[in-house]
């Protein structure tokens, strides 16, 4: 057990806070030029897909080093190291696996440049959590499919360039997990419908799907037909690690403490309540507990030990504090708490009565917490499935 | 950066673990609980052979000269069966000795401490819920030769087991460590909630104890063995937190109603997995703060009142959960699982509960 760093991951960090020394203005200075200068700089450096194998583009850097970039960054208040979140996190993970050169090409490094933004067509009106069941249709037409259905909750379509799609390609209800092939498909394609969908914060990031008689070639098919649900599978498994949400979290704890420092509670200082100073704590343990899970993880992946489903401790961990920590702002500082940005007793400008509607978006999205319940009873711990 | 452990400590945890199962079962705790001191002078011997004891004593002294996270794992490993061996007390009283001890007193005792030749123990605070200095009550007065103890130091842990029982006491000029025999006090069983962690008072009515047995005691003092007496403590958490977890959850495996096994109602498998995240993440955070020890002292408050603040609470929960998804026969005196409850129980406010290390941490984060 060593919490050092070696000397080249020392020198690491140092060329990252080098970097974000030189190339990472202050948020007022940054002019309009700003991120598409700081996209092309951190492509250069090969910060982007900094993990991929160096054939595509990547810079086949390692966990700890990754690890290393992630909380420098989340430290610097970075802004992401490409526009594409999806398509860094799994549909290039998903082509380099499972895609053809062609695909590989074509794809790759346009998600490692910025050029495209992706969206996710996984869950259904009717299938969620149950995403094995999806029944958008792709039925095959000569060197086509020809997909009908609708997807929802799905985030950044209004916005994205491309969607990953999966779509039953099997009816008969046997087929259940064999029947769903998975699709890359243009946004632009004719036939398909986006209706944004308001959340409870008032933002329009997702949105429901429609696809009407959509040709889709089969050479846009990501795997073998009927392989869909391995491709996704392997694709959500390619997790990554959480130090950087950690980096962020304990941010957002110190906010949290600043705001309990100024704040009066039935003209109490709310510092001096021990409720108040054991939930701070609490939430202290629990980002703790996510950072060195974490690491214990990340040191067994290094060691070659595959981990089982361990990465769903650390998101229900996530999902308790993302819902309680906002909560915890707006309950404390009363009627001023339920201000909205714009408000005249608004605190920190709204932030905390903004992001305390915004949870579902961590929690829900990628699976719930009950979903994550299921996993680690049922691959860990060995009890029988639903 | 590396959160693990060597191929040196997974071999030492095979060792305890293997070593535990076979020589100290449910049936031999069982029959210890029945006794006033619970102790096997037999299996103290051999795991003194075994070198456990010795594990963070100087090899100059007789032991192995290794760390604080060495000794978790070897904690929590002998949690796990829930054995009443005093190994905690007597690492305690080993740590004090290593920290307060002058040199002739260490080169005198630390071998026979390192192979359990003598059993030690170590009270500090007489108030049943204060982590204070103030919370020390036993008195010392300076007499030639020595000081004259006089109180009674209501919580001993292992107190009828040991050889030499290390106490704190308050003299004219701050505080003292004393180590007395036996039998120059009264000692008198308490009968605890979990009988496998046996405890006594001891009364000293005004004896005095020779210079040569006196280990000069900060208040810095005090707070360090009571942060390291809380990496212990967790640490053994640990262990019987994950027996507990293991022994409902292959209930819930096995235990069919409804004609399937309660384990495949998600009322019983979400609370499992639950256990689990708990159990995970106070034994990660006691992992770092057992590191600490040793290698970043100064992160050591935090660390271990993360780590315990955690735990505290959770495995509280743990113990009385195990024993309601068991339902009716986890109530039973027959079933172990309730051992595990008072065990819990018993760990709750060892060298602070949660409310006090949270406020702690609270205070160290500036509020």
């Amino acid at each position: 057990m060593d919490f050092e760093y070696s000397s080249e991951e020392h020198a690491f960090r140092e060329e990252v806070r080098t970097f974000l020394r030189e190339h990472l203005p202050p948020r007022r200075e940054r002019g309009r030029d700003f991120m598409q200068t700081w996209l092309e700089k951190v492509r250069e450096k090969g910060w982007v897909g900094f993990s991929w194998p160096k054939e595509y583009g990547g810079s086949a850097g390692g966990l700890i080093e990754q690890a290393i970039l992630r909380e420098e960054m989340a430290l610097a208040k970075g802004p992401p190291l490409g526009t594409s979140f999806m398509g860094l996190a799994w549909v290039g993970p998903g082509i380099m696996q499972y895609g053809t050169d062609e695909q590989k090409r074509r794809f790759i490094p346009d998600i490692l440049d910025s050029k495209v933004s992706w969206c996710t067509g996984y869950s259904e009106p009717n299938h969620g959590s149950d995403l094995a069941a999806i029944q958008c249709k792709a039925v095959r037409d000569g060197d086509h499919y020809v997909v009908n259905g609708q997807k929802i909750w799905t985030s950044g379509a209004p916005w994205a360039d491309w969607i990953i799609l999966l779509v039953r390609t099997q009816f008969d209800p046997a087929a259940k997990h064999k029947g769903i092939t998975c699709l890359l498909v243009p946004m632009t394609t004719p036939g398909i419908e986006v209706r944004p969908i308001e959340n409870m914060a008032g933002d329009r990031h997702f949105a429901e799907v429609f696809f009407t008689d959509v040709r889709v070639p089969v050479a846009n098919r990501l795997g073998a037909e009927g392989e869909g649900w391995m491709v996704t599978v392997s694709a959500l498994a390619n997790e990554r690690s959480s130090i950087g949400e950690v980096t962020q979290m304990f941010d957002k704890l110190d906010a949290l403490r600043e705001l309990v420092k100024r704040t009066t509670r039935q003209g109490r200082p709310a510092s001096q309540d021990p409720k108040v100073r054991r939930t701070l704590a609490m939430f202290e343990a629990k980002i703790a507990a996510m950072k060195y899970n974490g690491l214990r993880y990340l040191t067994r992946q290094i060691k070659g030990e595959p981990l089982s489903s361990e990465t769903s401790v650390n998101k229900l961990l996530r999902a308790s504090l993302e819902i309680e920590m906002d909560d915890f702002a707006v309950e404390l500082t009363g009627q001023a708490g339920l201000q909205m940005p714009g408000g005249d007793a608004a605190v920190d400008g709204g932030r905390w009565a903004k992001s305390s509607l915004s949870w579902p978006n961590v929690v829900i999205g990628g699976g719930t917490p009950n979903i994550q319940r299921n996993i680690i009873a049922e691959r860990i711990l060995g009890q029988p499935k639903d | 950066m590396n959160f693990g452990f060597t191929e040196e400590q997974n071999l030492l945890r095979e060792q305890v673990r293997r070593f535990m199962q076979e020589a100290c079962g449910m049936s031999t705790v069982r029959a210890l609980m029945k006794t006033d001191s619970g102790f096997d002078p037999a299996l103290w011997r051999q795991v003194g052979d075994l070198g456990w004891l010795g594990l963070t004593i100087p090899v100059d002294h007789g032991g192995i000269g290794l760390k604080w996270v060495d000794l978790t794992v070897v904690l929590e490993e002998t949690a796990r069966g829930l054995s009443p061996l005093p190994i905690v007390a007597h690492a305690l009283a080993t740590a004090a000795v290593l920290r307060c001890g002058s040199a002739k007193q260490q080169g005198d005792w630390l071998p026979a401490m390192a192979t359990g030749a003598v059993v030690c123990t170590i009270a500090l605070y007489d108030d049943p819920n204060w982590i204070s200095p103030d919370a020390i009550t036993l008195t010392g007065e300076r007499v030639a030769g020595g000081v004259r103890l006089t109180g009674t130091k209501r919580f001993v842990p292992d107190a009828l087991a040991a050889d030499y029982l290390m106490l704190a006491y308050r003299g004219p000029d701050g505080l003292g460590l004393a180590a007395i025999r036996p039998d120059q006090g009264t000692i008198k069983p308490q009968p605890g909630m979990d009988r496998t962690k046996p405890s006594g008072s001891v009364t000293l009515d005004g004896v005095i104890v020779t210079e040569d047995m006196l280990l000069p005691f900060s208040t810095a003092d005090l707070a360090w063995l009571t942060d390291v007496g809380a990496v212990a403590v967790t640490a053994e958490m640990v262990g019987a937190a994950e027996a507990a977890l293991h022994m409902t959850s292959e209930y819930a495996r096995t235990r069919i109603q409804f004609g399937k096994p309660i384990g495949q109602y998600q009322g019983v498998k979400h609370r499992l997995a639950d256990i689990f995240v708990d159990v995970e993440s106070f034994k990660s955070l006691l992992y770092y703060a057992a590191w600490c020890v040793d290698d970043a002292p100064d992160e050591l408050p935090r660390a271990i009142s993360l780590a315990k603040g955690y735990a505290s609470d959770a495995f509280a929960r743990i113990g009385i959960d195990g024993v309601g998804l068991h339902g009716a026969i986890g109530f039973t005196a027959e079933y172990d699982i309730q051992l595990y409850l008072k065990r819990s129980k018993w760990a709750r406010p060892m060298f602070g509960d949660s409310d006090w290390h949270l406020d702690r941490v609270a205070a160290l984060g500036g509020l």
